[in-house]
């Protein structure tokens, strides 16, 4: 069984946002860039799979810039196989990205791909759904568990009541949840083996692919500010703050 | 054109959120109509048809539809699509799910998680996790919208007498099959909508001590909230997690106690409309967003907190 796992690169979780002050975007020269986090499960989860014998081959893919690649070459330190960078130019949209992949699924026809269920950056929550759509392939979306059969999976979901788990044949496509598992770190031999490991490059323009956006940015902006508030000395304080100043309770 | 919702239900009932995402597809365009696409859901049918905002209900009724699958509710929506220049739906674990496989498949590019409706093809959505605000506008010709719930009044839900169509069935999907739902039952309001949230982090140290959140929640009528580090260490179960990847509140009142107040959480609380902190380490983040912060040990303010609330002689529901 082969699997197809794809990282995008973001922001660091741990970055204070700056917005740029002509409303163009956010702040991202000189930031810490990292794997958008819920793909570390993603690539965790497919390395698992493979330890336990199930899977035989796992490919890590990026659509992005130049430097989108390091997410690639992490990727390849803890676990896949190879990799493959489809390079663009410009910031896309999770339809063009859903379409890119779809080609690079045509190509190396994997029986599983797996992603994390939403970037940070933008919080679309969008690219996985698409492509199940693209290729009219079952998905499980917001992986909490996987349970590998034969020709399918038992995937449980976490949903706004709790959980909920379907059956879904392969191929299909998987989006993770940040609690499916516990991303290892990669071992220092790792990473220089993972040196070795093959990248191919494509070029996304390459592929007669739309990518035109359909999205105008028109202005980003901060979001307004809280008011400061006030430290209170006591519970006591606080329960008659509530009560007679904020009214709440 | 038209705009149409598609409805989240248990074929019982609608769930609360449909209602906030009615209120937001009808500024995009009066003419509103509801898809119900489910199981014996007459009911349901019903009391979409009286929400005064809806114009007409689509009810499909088919077996199939006895659980929510989003392959079966994707091939029955596209049937529709074509009369309808939005479709939309609420930004929650359903819609979530849902709307982008509809988009992909009219090569539309999604809109997610709007919190405003500037016009119809115009809207305001939070990017980074809150920490900036996009306005975005969709050059398509047709518009694929899931509506932030919290972000919006949820709509009347009586007066009015819409036209209820049933319309076919489309096909099943057999590749996806629904095993089980655990669902957890509770007597405590919804998160997404009380009025009160009580949120738990990592502070409180094991899921036994998630007891001091309950007792004051029970008092005030609240929900119950975790961070996600809680909800990792096993204290507290999914379904109750605020933040980024988690739900979103904006209740009226929101008590993090023992919860640092990394931007992921804070994504999910901080609109919330008073804020309180307590928390022992008085440089921790959530103080920046609090209104009234308390720096103290939980394991003693808590108890106290509901020892003050007691000598209240009366507290709102």
């Amino acid at each position: 069984m082969k699997i197809l796992v794809a990282v995008k690169r973001v922001i660091d979780y741990n970055v204070q946002i700056r917005v740029k002050e002509d409303g163009s975007g956010v702040v991202t020269d000189n930031v810490k860039m990292s794997t958008n986090p819920p793909d570390d499960n993603a690539i965790e989860e497919a390395v698992k799979i493979k330890e336990a014998g199930k899977a035989s081959e796992i490919i890590a893919v990026t659509v992005g810039e130049e430097k989108a690649q390091e997410t690639v070459r992490k990727a390849l330190a803890v676990g896949a196989d190879r990799g493959i960078h489809v390079k663009v130019d410009s910031v896309l949209e999770p339809l063009a990205v859903s379409k890119i992949l779809k080609k690079i699924v045509e190509k190396e026809n994997p029986d599983l791909v797996f992603m994390g269920k939403q970037a940070i950056d933008d919080d679309c929550n969008q690219t996985g759904q698409m492509l199940a759509a693209h290729l009219n392939w079952p998905q499980a979306t917001f992986a909490s568990k996987i349970e590998v059969k034969e020709n399918s999976l038992e995937v449980t979901r976490e949903v706004d009541e709790g959980l909920e788990t379907i059956e879904v044949n392969t191929p299909a496509i998987v989006t993770c949840d940040l609690r499916l598992n516990e991303p290892r770190y990669a071992s220092l031999p790792n990473i220089m083996k993972a040196k070795k490991k093959p990248i191919e490059q494509i070029n996304a323009s390459d592929l007669g692919v739309d990518t035109n956006p359909r999205i105008e940015h028109i202005k980003i902006e901060e979001p307004p500010k809280r008011k400061a508030g006030i430290k209170v000395a006591s519970v006591e304080e606080l329960v008659q703050k509530l009560k007679n100043e904020a009214k709440v309770i | 054109m038209s705009v149409l919702l598609i409805a989240e239900h248990n074929n019982k009932e609608v769930k609360s959120f449909t209602l906030n995402a009615i209120t937001a597809a009808s500024q995009i365009d009066q003419d509103l109509h509801v898809l119900l696409i489910g199981h014996n859901a007459d009911d349901v049918a019903k009391y979409l048809s009286e929400v005064p905002l809806v114009k007409k209900v689509l009810h499909i009724d088919n077996e199939i539809y006895e659980n929510y699958i989003a392959e079966n509710y994707t091939s029955a929506i596209l049937k529709h699509a074509d009369k309808y220049s939005h479709i939309v739906c609420s930004a929650n674990t359903f819609g979530k799910n849902l709307m982008p496989r509809i988009a992909a498949l009219l090569d539309i590019s999604q809109v997610s998680d709007i919190i405003k409706v500037i016009a119809p093809d115009t809207f305001l959505r939070p990017i980074y996790a809150g920490n900036a605000f996009a306005t975005v506008k969709s050059n398509d010709d047709k518009k694929c919208i899931t509506i932030r719930p919290t972000s919006f009044e949820a709509a009347e839900t009586t007066g009015g007498s819409a036209e209820i169509e049933k319309v076919d069935a489309a096909d099943k999907t057999e590749n996806t099959k629904f095993v089980n739902r655990e669902e957890i039952k509770s007597d405590r309001p919804e998160l997404g909508t009380a009025r009160i949230v009580i949120s738990g982090g990592r502070g409180l140290q094991s899921g036994e001590n998630f007891k001091l959140i309950t007792d004051v929640a029970d008092k005030l009528n609240a929900a119950i909230g975790a961070s996600r580090a809680a909800v990792d260490a096993g204290y507290i179960t999914n379904e109750h997690q605020v933040g980024q990847t988690g739900k979103v509140v904006v209740p009226d009142l929101y008590i993090a106690v023992g919860i640092s107040g990394a931007i992921q959480h804070l994504a999910g609380m901080k609109e919330s409309k008073v804020i309180v902190a307590i928390n022992k380490d008085g440089e921790a983040p959530i103080f920046s967003v609090a209104d009234y912060g308390l720096e103290a040990d939980l394991f003693e303010a808590l108890p106290q907190f509901l020892e003050e609330l007691n000598k209240l002689n009366t507290i709102q529901k």
